[in-house]
């Protein structure tokens, strides 16, 4: 990730159950070299945010080159033939316009906003460095350096986070979400220049990139800039997306950092789970639902754990289906200071043993689902929201039909089917605990 | 230029209502005004069925008493936790399945309150705000389970090397100042806050003389005016006097303090006296802060530490006007076998604009950036009505929007060279850094431990 933490987006619902489904209202088309354009009107502010997704990511790595997705985003901001090192930036600042880029385990983001008059000088630049980058040495090599310390910076220094990536490991057997997205530290100073243009040439075509703009303007007006601009590059063969694929987990694992900068001790437990795309994805919509009830201050795991046992200060859930391959269902909680990490997991087992005993009620399974439904409105209000949610489903393959209809995959989830989703997922040899401690045992 | 023209010409309109043309678009700020007397500014958008509310108290966590230092975040924290004939879980379910955004905050100089909801809903909304206002229960179960929240919270972050660096700065720019908060203090303050504390802290604090409100949404003035009364009409009419003392961060000389913490990468914090929001030269500075290291990529510090050395993932300054004082203050973190190096750079980019300032094509750019750029972050209701509350509580007026392309692109090379020096030409620059940095000397001891 160029400049902020690594996003993880999470589906947002949709208006009244009742209401005929639309998320967002996009329009589309594909250009002759295969690229596909999404466009989202909003005409609330004179201003665009414009993506563009590559279908690939860190788990395209071959082993050995963990890091080397989120290290070429970095160097699509050094120089082109076109452009100078950092003219990019600059030149978007200078427009008044800001830019980011991000990397997943499922594909590489590069975003501006710009006001709309600005739209065509982001497009030119973006479609220019799509087309190759003139990287040098001199300019890799301290690269290289900047994103050693954005591990050491975002990883290396916060235990927290050292641990996430350790449970990771110890969850995927064999897929590559099991590697982290910025790369193993030795793995990183291994990556070289040659490796940023081969995976800039085998990825970065416009058949394997979706553009996305959101904002003041519609399809009719961005079709001859994009065929202008992206229409220039020439489409190339991309090497199929091929991951190896993760056994039937068989073990409860279970990870303990311990660091002496703690002083407030931490519990999770990460569950592989289908997504939207992979697994048995019947599970993934009810799988929603069931994030929805477990989390919040009014869910499951908060009323049990803070307020009647009193043995946490906060619990959680978490849940991302926009994966290609298979996602992860999360559970977290913190003890009371000076509390007993070992009693709060008892604790949670035995909630998650009614849980899966009892099932969820009805009364649960609707509020969670109005309240999925209203966050629709709420992500509507805000402009960036749309072209980040649509990209980041179509970049992992999911079809934007399938967005767009995302009311209705909430409003007919039962709640059979969510009792359902959760004893298929919460199984103890699905999951990962892990244990974040102090350096002294208590 | 045309849209420099019905500038001109909006600025005929009548009082209360001004047509901003901004690059954002025209969006109309009307001033409303309720029976009771309670004003707030209002957007009003019908695009999407939503309200947004925010408002703002002057007067903060540096009005703690000593002994209850944290207070401030406790009390405002517990409004959330039961009111009325509802307690604490039944306040957060009426709240949560109606999907209503509430919440309050404290910072050093004020308070503050956000309340979010569809228009469907925004009646039981205001109905639970009010009563989280004016009738809060400070319930013992409530209080006590808040308590360990923020104990946790605390000590989660004590070890965290930003937030050891930040109570050191704090420690050493305000010595014996309210805008100084010990860790310590703060627990002590937390475990001893009681129900009675609280209600006494908000009942200073939070009037109807000294606070701002801006609102965002499908709502009308004459809608709006009856919620404003219904919301605010029961606090008291007038709040304690402010009585913080004016301040200036203690930075006379070079000052570097190293606190000892066995981290893979060393954390910097440097601080310099800065200005406060209405200072005169306030645009000036915001200009050449951008040029050094408030600009991102287009800044000298990314350019210099980052981009040709490698030397750190993000470095970055930024202004930051206290109510009692300017500062300021910047960051950058970096291995430790290479932290004396940048910060050497950090140190010889800073001296370097004190110098010289910003070059004619630097200043142009950051001109048209901070001109350019306003209007991205109006991107949602929430953020507009953040902006409304600013400009009132900066004393900014109405047709500030208008005027502030104005003022920025006003700014000389000559007052930028001057602003520079003022800012970036004077002695001391205190540093702050967490780690086993090779290269840097102490020049005190770090402050006794907090």
């Amino acid at each position: 990730m160029r400049y902020a933490a690594l996003v993880m987006l999470a589906l947002i619902a949709l208006g009244p159950a009742r209401a005929p489904a639309a998320v967002f209202n996009p329009e589309t088309f594909t250009l002759p070299n295969g690229m596909d354009v999404i466009v989202v009107p909003n005409r609330r502010a004179p201003i665009v945010t414009h993506m563009v997704y590559y279908r690939v990511g860190a788990a395209e790595e071959a082993m050995g080159k963990s890091g080397i997705a989120h290290f070429l985003e970095h160097l699509m901001f050094k120089a082109t033939k076109n452009l100078a090192a950092g003219e990019f930036s600059r030149t978007v600042a200078r427009n008044g316009g800001r830019d980011n880029a991000f990397t997943s385990w499922d594909y590489t983001g590069y975003v501006q906003t710009v006001a709309r008059d600005r739209l065509e000088i982001v497009m030119r630049m973006e479609a220019d460095r799509m087309a190759g980058l003139a990287l040098t040495d001199a300019t890799v090599d301290p690269e290289r350096d900047v994103i050693l310390e954005e591990r050491r910076q975002v990883i290396d220094n916060v235990p927290a986070r050292r641990l996430s990536e350790q449970v990771h490991a110890a969850l995927f057997l064999n897929h590559p979400y099991g590697r982290p997205i910025i790369g193993w530290e030795h793995e990183i100073r291994g990556l070289t220049r040659a490796d940023a243009e081969a995976w800039h040439r085998a990825w970065y075509a416009p058949n394997n990139a979706i553009l996305v703009v959101a904002g003041d303007v519609d399809a009719a007006e961005l079709r001859p800039l994009a065929e202008k601009y992206y229409g220039a590059v020439a489409a190339r063969d991309v090497p199929a997306r091929v991951r190896p694929a993760e056994p039937p987990p068989q073990a409860a694992r279970r990870v303990t950092l311990r660091d002496e900068r703690v002083r407030q001790p931490n519990w999770s437990r990460t569950y592989l789970a289908p997504g939207l795309l992979a697994g048995d994805s019947k599970h993934a919509y009810p799988l929603q639902v069931l994030v929805d009830l477990l989390g919040g201050q009014s869910g499951r795991l908060y009323r049990a754990l803070v307020v009647d046992l009193k043995i946490a200060v906060s619990a959680g859930a978490s849940y991302d289906s926009d994966v290609v391959d298979l996602a992860t269902f999360g559970l977290y909680a913190s003890p009371t200071p000076g509390g007993d990490v070992e009693a709060l997991e008892r604790a949670i087992d035995e909630e998650l043993a009614k849980l899966l005993r009892d099932g969820v009620t009805a009364d649960e399974v609707e509020r969670a689902k109005t309240r999925l439904a209203a966050s629709a409105v709420f992500a509507r209000d805000s402009l960036g929201t749309a072209p980040r949610v649509i990209g980041s489903a179509v970049a992992a393959g999911i079809p934007l039909a399938e967005v767009e209809a995302w009311p209705e995959r909430i409003a007919v989830v039962t709640q059979e089917q969510v009792n359902e989703a959760a004893r298929a997922v919460l199984r103890d040899e699905r999951g990962v605990t892990g244990l974040l401690l102090p350096r002294a045992a208590p | 230029m045309i849209r420099r023209l019905i500038l001109a010409a909006c600025l005929l309109l009548a009082p209360l209502i001004l047509l901003i043309w901004s690059p954002a678009g025209a969006m109309t700020i009307e001033r409303v005004v309720s029976p009771g007397g309670i004003e707030a500014w209002l957007v009003q958008d019908q695009s999407v069925p939503l309200t947004a509310i925010e408002f703002r108290w002057r007067g903060g966590a540096a009005l703690e008493p000593a002994d209850r230092i944290g207070l401030a975040s406790f009390a405002t924290a517990m409004l959330r936790e039961g009111a009325g004939e509802l307690d604490g879980p039944e306040f957060a379910r009426a709240l949560e399945d109606l999907s209503i955004g509430l919440s309050f905050s404290a910072s050093t100089d004020g308070l503050g309150g956000s309340l979010r909801a569809l228009n469907v809903h925004r009646e039981r909304a205001v109905e639970l705000a009010a009563l989280a206002l004016a009738k809060p229960r400070f319930d013992a179960d409530s209080i006590a389970r808040v308590r360990s929240r923020i104990l946790a919270g605390l000590a989660r972050q004590s070890e965290e090397p930003r937030a050891v660096a930040q109570r050191a700065l704090n420690a050493l720019i305000w010595p014996g100042h309210p805008y100084a908060r010990t860790l310590e203090a703060t627990v002590a303050g937390t475990r001893a806050a009681s129900a009675d504390d609280m209600r006494g802290f908000l009942a200073r604090r939070m009037a109807r003389d000294n606070f701002v409100i801006g609102v965002v949404g499908g709502v009308t003035p004459t809608e709006l005016e009856p919620l404003l009364d219904r919301l605010f009409g029961g606090l008291p009419a007038t709040a304690v006097p402010d009585d913080v003392p004016e301040t200036a961060p203690a930075v006379a000389a070079e000052r570097v303090v190293v606190l000892s913490r066995s981290t893979p990468q060393a954390t910097m914090l440097f601080a310099a006296p800065g200005l406060k929001r209405d200072d005169p030269d306030w645009f000036a500075a915001l200009l050449v802060n951008w040029v050094l290291g408030g600009g991102g990529f287009s800044g000298r510090l990314m350019t210099e530490v980052r981009e040709k050395r490698g030397l750190t993932y993000g470095v970055s300054t930024a202004l930051l006007p206290y109510d009692r004082a300017g500062l300021i203050s910047g960051s950058a973190s970096t291995e430790n076998s290479r932290a004396g190096q940048a910060l050497d750079v950090i140190r010889a980019e800073w001296k370097r604009m004190g110098e010289s300032g910003p070059t004619a094509g630097e200043l142009e750019g950051a001109q048209a950036y901070l001109t350019g750029s306003f209007p991205l972050s109006l991107d949602s209701s929430g953020s507009i009505a953040r902006l409304l509350v600013a400009i009132q509580y900066d004393r900014l007026g109405i047709d500030y929007l208008a005027r502030r392309d104005g003022l920025i692109n006003a700014v000389t090379l000559d007052d930028a060279r001057r602003v520079a020096k003022r800012l970036y030409g004077q002695p001391g620059l205190l540093a702050v850094v967490v780690g086993q940095p090779d290269g840097i000397t102490a020049t005190e001891p770090p402050p006794p431990a907090n």
